[in-house]
């Protein structure tokens, strides 16, 4: 059973609206009350560093805006009606019809009436996202099995080099689209070639069509993917690496890298020139902020808590002990994690270097997350790597804080990344502009 | 009576104002007649719910809690409102904290046996957590369907925590008028916060308003008034008292024609009975009907006449600049009317206008609130389209009429800005108020059209996501029923 939500941060199943965005020239269409996309819209694109209405999110989305008539006497020809209309007016290459709440419990018969459309061969699929289902990396899942079982076909070959990469979930994750270009350019560099799937210039449906032509699937994330490549697998024969950490800074990157190209067999010299030269450029500006970093009067931020989804969590947490000479006080996942993988993602947290550890709570409740911070006892700055939520408990406890993950109501996002070499240099300049700020203003 | 609080639902707009959410025709026309049949659209975008605007209201309150019975996904417009709490209260000078806010999560399993324990325990403990001094109980599409008893709980817990438990009656699907969220929250204040008058204070002036006191204070003191700025960031205490005020004074219908009128018809507030000061003639009629009941006739022509003088300078400047732009206007129904009167004090040319709704009476229902009728008795007809929020009708209006500028409130100004046209979003916070707010708005309006360059990249550099076809559509293809004549 799930519990009350004090401080909502990853909205419902339906938010996967937000990955449909994310495809290049994608339409959503909402079978959905009135409120549903707007809300779901400033929940996790707005409160999420500002992501904006994309080609054709926010206002721009069709729905069916369901009202009492609709529930009494089913919305079918409604959706029918508003799904004519989309073909009309929307300019897209592929439409993606979400349910909310009032069709699932009213058993609306949504699979038929998107049939009648894809039958014509109309670029239609349809997945059943009702809020109560999970929150949106549930829905995130939901939409890719649903295009893969119902939109993607076999191709005759494989194309040489080719990955899909399952990592970020798009416009959901605030950093989305940096994170996976870094990505793309990190897997180009040792001569691979990253299908990426969302975002700026990541091809739109022909990504998608060529997602069997992959040589094999990447999940660089705890969990987040891995149902995905399971199906792709079972489907397409792809085989999958399962990457569970999100690689920031010097030590993880390099790690990455190499883990991937010798799963990929194509480990050599230039790999290996292009993994040592992009290292020493990170190690070069993170000497050089030696001063800072070390400077005793600062009252560095040297023990940290995590208040983001795992992925996040356990990346942030890795470069931090490894690379800056940082401590754990407590790690807080707040998404839906589904049980299955939670000892699993627990144990991630119990090697992140010889003699330290951290202890790690579920939470999606922000009473459950100010509860615990406040009955620990903080003897230096703590550093709450978090989202907006917690701008009051930071300073409640005399601690620094940096949103980073949803929601984030006092930064605009743009291409900001904290993955890779530029990611864990991104992370100290934060940080310590934060500090710096702090001291300063 | 038109408010009735017997009972935690409100009566809807749409049997209680006649409100419509489709129509095409003149102003003149659309005040014509009071029983314009709706007109609804056979394809349709994401709208808004009452919900929605419940928590823009309740969640504002300082001291009280708010339980949304309902999924998760139903939160999604919280985080953002925080935003607009931590703001207000940051310029206004008082505490910044987050919103005292509890959702129930309802998951699947809650679908099929009810989600009422839970419930429980969240109101409970939204008592523990914040220690409010009211909690506000509202509902969801998912808790009204699966007919989950809110009310009872309510009354239940009220006994149980001693502070008021209160259901707000608020699904989404029960009302295509999305305002009537206003409705609700202020129904349940009414009802359950407002308490008889202890003493008149006969200074003392409620407004009704989002996150702005700096638009009227200024006048209110000259004029020896006290503003009560209500809803937003107001305290239980602070409502509990509304009664005692000698008047209450609104800028828009939308939001403030309940509270309004059910302060003058149950606990004998009056509600100043003229247009909301937007432009230099509803300003002075504004003033004078303060003048009027607050018996300060010099004063309030005083200030009319040194507000005046302190803006005319700029007022000629920025008409020379303006004299003769195009505008095209898409916000609610009153604020639409209100803000095509004030460009037009610049000698701005209104080419259409697209608003959300239109309701054809108000609570107190005195044609001295009709903010349309007094726009076009004072400065002359225009084109109304009445769209219920719809991004795809505003976008092919905009493209049809190619404006000097757009000003837009409550829909994304990205679709004007990859038109081309400068765009201006007006949020909830309207500073075009009064004298001084006309020649902060004029000189918004000036700055937009002088220097488009940002939105001339967004037009050169994005597209629609609309087809050629729909951009040289008919605005109104979609509206179903007879054409509005």
């Amino acid at each position: 059973m799930t519990d009350i939500i004090q401080g909502p941060r990853h909205g419902c199943a339906l938010g996967a609206l937000q990955t449909v965005v994310a495809i290049e020239r994608a339409i959503p269409i909402l079978h959905a009350g009135p409120g549903c996309g707007s809300k779901l819209h400033r929940g996790l694109s707005r409160a999420g560093g500002y992501q904006g209405a994309g080609y054709a999110g926010a206002d721009a989305m069709p729905c069916t805006n369901m009202v009492e008539k609709d529930v009494v006497f089913g919305g079918e020809d409604k959706l029918r009606d508003v799904i004519e209309g989309a073909l009309q007016i929307m300019d897209g290459d592929l439409f993606i019809v979400l349910t909310g709440c009032t069709a699932a419990i009213i058993g609306d018969d949504v699979g038929s009436v998107v049939r009648e459309f894809s039958k014509q061969g109309v670029p239609i699929v349809h997945v059943e996202t009702a809020g109560f289902k999970g929150d949106a990396y549930k829905g995130h899942e939901l939409v890719l099995q649903a295009i893969i079982e119902q939109y993607v076909k076999p191709v005759a070959k494989k194309q040489k080099g080719l990955v899909n990469v399952f990592a970020s979930v798009p416009r959901h994750d605030p950093f989305w689209e940096g994170d996976l270009n870094e990505l793309k350019k990190l897997l180009a560099g040792i001569g691979l070639k990253a299908n990426i799937l969302f975002g700026y210039n990541s091809g739109g449906i022909q990504a998608f069509h060529d997602i069997p032509a992959a040589e094999f699937n990447l999940v660089v994330s705890p969990y987040i993917g891995l149902k995905t490549v399971e199906l792709l697998q079972e489907k397409f024969q792809t085989p999958f690496l399962h990457y569970p950490v999100l690689p920031v800074g010097g030590i993880e990157t390099t790690k990455f890298l190499r883990t991937v190209a010798e799963f990929a067999g194509i480990t050599s010299v230039q790999t290996e020139k292009f993994i040592t030269e992009k290292e020493d450029e990170f190690y070069h500006y993170l000497v050089r902020a030696s001063d800072v970093l070390t400077e005793y009067q600062l009252n560095q931020p040297k023990r940290f808590y995590n208040i983001s989804d795992a992925a996040y969590s356990l990346a942030f947490s890795k470069f931090l002990v490894n690379e800056v000479g940082y401590f754990p006080i407590h790690q807080f996942i707040t998404e839906d994690v589904p049980e299955k993988y939670k000892e699993t993602i627990q144990g991630y947290f119990q090697e992140l270097a010889p003699g330290i550890s951290s202890d790690v709570t579920f939470a999606q409740d922000s009473g459950i997350i100010e509860d615990t911070i406040l009955s620990n006892k903080h003897l230096t700055t703590p550093l709450l790597l978090a989202t907006s939520w917690e701008l009051d408990i930071a300073k409640e406890i005399s601690g620094l804080h940096l949103s980073v993950s949803l929601p984030i109501i006092d930064r605009l996002i743009l291409h900001h990344t904290y993955v890779g070499y530029n990611g864990g240099l991104n992370l100290v300049e934060d940080i310590y502009s934060r500090l710096l700020a702090k001291h300063r203003e | 009576m038109s408010v009735n609080l017997n009972g935690p639902a409100v009566e809807l707009r749409e049997s209680r104002l006649k409100t419509i959410t489709g129509y095409e025709g003149s102003a003149a026309q659309l005040l014509s007649k009071k029983d314009f049949l709706n007109r609804e659209r056979s394809f349709m975008q994401c709208g808004s719910c009452s919900a929605d605007q419940v928590m823009n209201l309740l969640t504002q309150i300082q001291d009280a809690a708010v339980v949304e019975h309902g999924p998760a996904g139903c939160a999604g417009d919280i985080s953002y409102r925080n935003g607009v709490f931590r703001m207000g209260n940051r310029r206004l000078g008082y505490k910044v904290h987050n919103v005292k806010y509890i959702n129930t999560n309802l998951d699947e399993k809650d679908t099929i046996y009810g989600g009422e324990d839970k419930l429980k325990k969240a109101i409970r403990e939204a008592k523990r957590r914040f220690n409010p001094k009211a909690i506000f109980v509202t509902t969801t599409c998912a808790s009204a369907i699966i007919g989950d008893d809110v009310p009872s709980i309510c009354n239940e817990l009220e006994t149980e925590l001693g502070v008021p438990v209160i259901a707000t009656i608020c699904e989404g699907f029960r009302t295509n008028i999305w305002a009537t969220g206003f409705d609700s929250a202020n129904h349940s204040i009414l009802r359950r916060i407002v308490k008889p008058a202890r003493h008149k204070q006969p200074d003392l002036i409620n407004v009704i308003s989002f996150e702005h006191q700096f638009v009227y204070a200024n006048v209110f003191q000259k004029l020896g008034l006290r503003p009560n700025y209500i809803v937003p960031l107001s305290t239980i205490d602070q409502l509990e008292h509304i009664s005692e005020a000698a008047a209450t004074v609104q800028y828009c219908e939308t939001l403030g024609s309940y509270l309004a009128a059910g302060l003058e018809q149950h606990f004998g507030v009056p509600e100043v009975k003229a247009p909301a000061p937007f432009g230099i003639k509803a300003s002075d009629a504004l003033l004078r009907e303060l003048g009027r009941m607050f018996h300060k006739e010099t004063e309030a022509e005083k200030v009319i006449s040194s507000e005046k003088e302190k803006i005319a300078k700029d007022l000629e400047r920025l008409r020379i600049r303006l004299s003769g732009k195009t505008v095209y206007i898409a916000a609610g129904g009153p604020l639409a009317y209100s803000i095509g009167a004030l460009v037009k004090d610049f000698g701005m040319e209104v080419v259409g206008t697209s608003v959300w709704h239109h309701d054809q009476k108000y609570d107190n229902d005195d044609e001295r609130l009709n903010f349309l009728k007094f726009a076009v008795e004072n400065y002359g007809d225009f084109h109304v389209g009445v769209c219920n929020k719809q991004a795809f009708e505003v976008t092919n209006a905009i493209n049809h009429y190619k404006p000097d500028i757009a000003i837009t409130r409550h829909i994304e100004t990205v679709w004007a800005a990859k038109l081309g046209i400068p765009s201006i979003f007006a949020g909830n916070q309207p500073t075009e108020m009064l004298y001084d707010g006309l020649i902060r708005f004029g000189q918004t309006i000036d700055d937009a059209i002088s220097n488009p360059a940002y939105i001339k990249n967004v037009a050169k550099h994005s597209k629609l996501p609309y087809t050629e076809w729909w951009l040289e559509q008919g605005t109104y293809t979609f509206l179903r029923g007879n054409k509005n004549d």
